[in-house]
């Protein structure tokens, strides 16, 4: 205790002993603050029957920046006390969580601490944290970025990464702690900014490479776990006036991990894109592929622990509460995936575009499995066995187990200065089986709708209301449901869901809400959530308190988004940032 | 442990206090939509306020926000010279279709790509949609967060309250 006190007097010292009159002019702080918490109650109508002691949880962070000129340093300091329901248990606890500071002249940056980082789209490292889900993967250790002439940037990492609140240093390390060190290089060459000639031309193009590896520990007492894991990547950008084209590649050697069940098969993965882009019209089309692609820092890790490497899903993201029920997640052990986007604005002063015009929306995409094809291993036929190299791949076939699809459609008309009409039709494919692992669980197969229509009142106040269906083709009133499996149908069949909120800008905003689950095939899970919410917005700070029952998935009102697990209760949310 | 707590919490209130100051733009390079590095603490517009959103293609509120903004840009421009920047947060789930559907819906602001969440951090922006106007000097003058209908007109009060001052 005494040491730390010693420590802030000496810093502050410094901070004032440093005043030269220059000095404190240059000197700016900032920074942003935000607590979340809920108290829980009990709900029989949702099954929360039991609280296991927990009435609370508070999620909050205070993170503070100072910069002088070339040099900024900053703080994060986070308290779950305990953590929100739906976020990891192991985030219990207070500390400071994250600091860093950097210097950067243009030519040379080097950070020290904890570093958020990618490389090309993530394939092979991207370290970065993200409040609402409680994940944070940040390297803790060195970066140096040198940019020795204009397009041209080369920069090297190296660190452990952060796991919830484990020590960092090896020696303070528990014994089932096996985090590895990592360490990475990349390069980047923008061909447009580093040749004079192409500055201004309709051509572009830029190309990259990195290399990242782990070195780890074998603690196994069943395999021999490689000590040193590389994996490297390579990347192209396109361009020609309103076309753009990019792809990556990546490869990563064996890699025996509690993921892909301790096979020795290499990890490739393959993104491409194509984009066509003008006034009022934008087209996009993304493919990827993914095999056995999981790289994390500790071979036994689980879930989302210790990534290091990030592999994107590429599909439409929903925001409204029913279709973002079943939001699709990566599968890391292999997918194939393809998406089509097309955004298309009819013209102001058209019969269809009237005085406004009329923005319309396009997307299908659509996950499906590798094909894993069985080999022999030491005169065995394996299949996903541990310990041998697990199967074979033709790179270009297509599985028919289909993960999802979304096919939706989408309108946005300003009808006139007072009113505003939304509305999407979607068609959704999503294997709850293989994404959430509600074993032998049907397909859910659904058809979702929503209109959100805003009617302005007057220059301040406006009325919003959504009004969204969801119907199952399959599971809904009168499916039979063994006594034994009802848990796995929970928030199947069909649903009714309404929000109307009333805001009075710029401060306001009041909404209640309402989903319905009248269409379960189990009558008790016919429920209805019921919330009311009330945000307050003053400048840069935001005060949200609302009631009721949450069910999981993504809530917007007032303007901000997140994501939000099922609970009965009362939230309160405050942040502010300066 | 809880005396360090709270040491630290009050310091970062101090620091807040403090801070009330206003602020540069911080020294983060983003790319705009053709590639081309774009230093944030460079930005200028002759002396005319700026304007920073911080959007993401997932975010509905943020494309409402945008889409009013973009119904009265150029009347804001030509009445006070302001220029936007819309700095999309989205990372590499995304980025390829920011361009298309930004012209996809006709938008006419200055894009840039914030793909590893650098500015979003340094200027300690939580949840998009997020605003920061700018003055003349380059000094962070206002900021909010969220947006509900009409919430433009907030933003053209402040914009006007920085024109005037330089005239």
């Amino acid at each position: 205790m005494q040491k730390h006190i010693l420590l802030v007097t000496v810093l502050a010292l410094i901070g004032f002993g440093a005043s030269a009159q220059s000095f404190l002019e240059n000197s700016q702080v900032n920074g942003s603050f935000q607590t979340d918490a809920q108290y829980y109650m009990l709900d029989k109508g949702i099954d929360i029957t039991d609280l296991n002691g927990k009435k609370f949880g508070i999620n909050g962070f205070g993170k503070v920046n100072y910069t002088n000129g070339n040099f900024s340093a900053g703080i994060r300091f986070e308290a779950f006390l305990p953590e929100m329901n739906g976020f990891r248990s192991e985030l219990n606890g207070v500390g400071l969580a994250n600091f860093y500071a950097t210097y950067d002249n243009g030519f040379i940056g080097v950070t020290v601490g904890d570093i958020y980082d990618q490389f090309g789209s993530g394939l092979v490292f991207r370290t970065y944290e993200e409040w609402s889900l409680g994940m944070d993967n940040a390297l803790r250790g060195a970066r140096v970025v040198l940019r020795p002439t204009n397009g041209v940037t080369i920069k090297g990492v190296y660190g452990r990464q952060r796991f919830f609140w484990a020590p960092y240093l090896e020696r303070e390390m528990s014994a089932d702690d096996y985090r590895g060190i990592v360490r990475g290089a990349d390069a980047e060459w923008d061909l447009n900014q580093s040749i004079p000639s192409m500055n201004d031309s309709k051509f572009r193009m830029s190309l990259g490479g990195s290399f990242v590896s782990k070195k780890q520990a074998d603690q196994s007492l069943f395999y021999y776990i490689p000590e040193n894991v590389g994996a490297a990547a390579a990347r192209l950008n396109l361009g020609y006036g309103n076309w753009a084209f990019s792809t990556e590649y990546a490869y990563k050697i064996n890699d025996p991990s509690a993921i892909n069940n301790f096979i020795y098969k290499e990890g490739q993965a393959l993104m491409a894109s194509l984009s066509y882009s003008q006034k009022g019209f934008g087209a996009v089309l993304q493919v990827k592929r993914t095999d056995n692609m999981s790289f994390k820092s500790m071979y036994t890790g689980k879930q989302n622990d210790l990534d290091i490497n990030f592999i994107p899903p590429i599909n439409y993201t929903h925001t409204h509460s029913l279709p973002s029920m079943y939001t699709y997640s990566t599968q890391p052990n292999g997918e194939m995936a393809a998406q089509l986007q097309v955004n298309y604005t009819i013209p102001k002063g058209t019969a269809l575009g009237g005085k406004y015009g009329t923005k319309l929306a396009f997307n299908m995409s659509q996950v499906n499995d590798i094909v894993r094809d069985s080999i022999m291993d030491n005169g065995q036929m394996v299949i996903n066995k541990k310990g041998s190299l697990g199967y074979a791949s033709d790179f270009f076939a297509i599985s028919k187990h289909r993960f999802f699809r979304d096919i939706n459609f989408e309108i946005d008309k300003r009808i006139n200065k007072d009113w505003h009409v939304n509305a999407q039709y979607i068609n959704l494919y999503y294997d709850i089986e293989t994404i959430e692992g509600h074993a032998g669980a049907p397909v859910v197969q659904a058809n979702i709708g929503f209109v959100d229509v805003t009617y302005k009142i007057n220059k301040k106040q406006s009325l919003r209301l959504e009004l969204q269906g969801l119907w199952e083709n399959e599971v809904h009133k009168g499916y039979e449901v063994e006594e034994s499996e009802k848990k796995d149908y929970q928030k199947r069949g069909d649903w009714a869901a309404a929000l109307l909120e009333y805001t009075i800008s710029p401060h306001w905003s009041f909404s209640i809400a309402d989903k319905w689950n009248y269409g379960n095939p189990v009558e008790e899970y016919r429920d209805h959530y019921f919330t009311g919410t009330v945000t307050y917005i003053h400048d840069a700070t935001r005060v949200m308190l609302s009631g009721g029952r949450q069910s999981e998935g993504v809530v917007c009102v007032g303007g901000v988004c997140r994501t939000v697990p099922a609970s009965s209760g009362v939230t309160l949310t405050v942040s502010t940032s300066f | 442990m809880k005396k360090l707590t709270a040491l630290l919490l009050l310091a970062l209130f101090a620091t807040g206090l403090y801070a009330q100051s206003k602020t540069d733009l911080p020294n983060v390079t983003l790319k705009d939509l053709n590639g081309k590095d774009v230093n944030i603490a460079k930005l200028s517009n002759n002396g005319k306020p700026i304007v920073i959103t911080f959007w993401a293609t997932w975010c509905a509120p943020c494309i409402k926000e945008h889409n009013a903004l973009n119904d009265v840009y150029q009347d804001w421009v030509d009445e006070t010279g302001v220029k936007l920047y819309a700095v999309s947060i989205d990372d590499s789930r995304s980025t390829a279709k920011v361009k298309p559907v930004v012209e996809g819906k006709g938008w006419d602001f200055d894009i840039l790509l914030d793909v590893n969440s650098d500015l979003k951090r340094a200027m300690n922006v939580s949840n998009p949609p997020h605003t920061f106007l700018i003055d003349g000097s380059g000094k962070i003058v206002w900021q909010h967060t969220g947006y509900v209908e009409g919430g433009e007109e907030e933003l053209y009060e402040e914009i006007l309250k920085v024109a005037k001052k330089k005239k």
